[in-house]
């Protein structure tokens, strides 16, 4: 019969036209909510690492802001650096002292008229002692970058 | 086509990080300039001060008390607004405010919070957070009673009124080496 031999076994495949219009409507999404990580972190401050709180907000104009990262070294670091907290900035180890050069170094890369607006985001190990934090904020003071923010998570247990 | 755009989508995919930064804001107090004379005590009423010290073991010991942290934020508000003019707590000092076009009894507490070189970062965050919190809860109230509004919902002008009402005064004391 003419009509059965058109037939075919099982089901026809879905059309796949609309495929690439998908899969480029997803790319630019990922593409424009992307945030590249700019610094291998080199000392442990992973999200959970971070202290939890309830007066958080959220931290605007990134292009703002610089980063101080304190925390144990990663264990590939261990043998150079020791197992106690270090001060990381951009990607490199660093010392307290440090610090003010680090901040003008930064300021040098913004526009003047962003200079008041700058943040430095301090991104701290929860177990790690007062008393670096205590010398960076001392140095941040002496480079006057007053502003800082002190990274921290929501809190999701009681407290 | 479709193959280069799969391709590029797991690229981002991997590399996305989602995570928006947050954290507690605050403003650290500008260097005593060296060559101007410090003013030799600038003489902050007993009653006007409110002394938090966290030890190396992350003890709190609030106005000479030994204290848990959840009573923290409680003890805090208690101190700032002084609701019931007791003789112990700070002193409210009338103060006329532009933007509301009225005096209003500032209070004149402030907060002092000293910690040691062993204390934990974390607990450190806590109480910082608890005393952030106090002074966000009293300006919120504040809001709600001048405005029937959220503090996050006011106009420039009035945030600015709420903040003179309650200006955030706290202090860190200046770090000093006491013994290891």
């Amino acid at each position: 019969m003419a009509f059965e031999r058109k037939r075919k076994k099982g089901s026809p495949g879905i059309n796949t036209a609309s495929l690439p219009d998908i899969v480029f409507m997803l790319l630019f999404f990922f593409m424009v909510a992307t945030v590249m990580r700019e610094v291998e972190l080199k000392v442990e401050v992973n999200v959970g690492d971070l202290p939890e709180a309830t007066e958080i907000k959220k931290l605007e104009k990134k292009s703002l802001v610089s980063y101080i990262y304190v925390g144990k070294p990663k264990p590939a670091f261990r043998t150079m650096y020791g197992s106690e907290p270090r001060i990381q900035l951009n990607s490199a180890f660093a010392d307290v002292n440090d610090i003010r050069e680090y901040i003008i170094a930064e300021r040098e890369l913004r526009d003047e008229a962003e200079i008041p607006f700058m943040t430095t985001s301090l991104k701290v190990h929860v177990d790690t002692k007062m008393g670096i934090v205590t010398d960076i904020k001392q140095e941040l003071r002496k480079a006057s970058a007053l502003k800082i923010n002190y990274s921290a998570q929501e809190r999701t247990s009681e407290l | 086509m479709a193959d280069i755009a799969f391709l590029l989508l797991i690229f981002f995919l991997v590399t996305t990080t989602m995570d928006v930064d947050t954290g507690i804001s605050r403003k650290l107090p500008a260097m005593p300039d060296e060559n101007i004379e410090k003013p030799e005590d600038v003489d902050i009423k007993k009653r006007n001060l409110f002394i938090v010290l966290i030890n190396r073991d992350d003890q709190l010991l609030v106005q000479g008390e030994l204290m848990n942290i959840r009573e923290l934020k409680n003890k805090a508000k208690e101190f700032i607004l002084n609701e019931n003019n007791s003789e112990d707590l700070p002193v409210k000092e009338p103060t006329y405010i532009p933007e509301l076009g009225r005096t209003y009894p500032v209070s004149k507490g402030v907060i002092s919070l000293q910690n040691d070189n062993g204390t934990s970062y974390g607990k450190y965050i806590q109480v910082q957070n608890e005393l952030v919190a106090a002074y966000n809860e009293i300006r919120e109230d504040a809001a709600f009673d001048e405005y029937v509004k959220s503090f996050d919902d006011l106009s420039e002008k009035e945030e600015d009124a709420i903040k003179k009402m309650h200006p955030l005064r706290l202090s860190e004391a200046e770090p000093k080496n006491i013994g290891d």
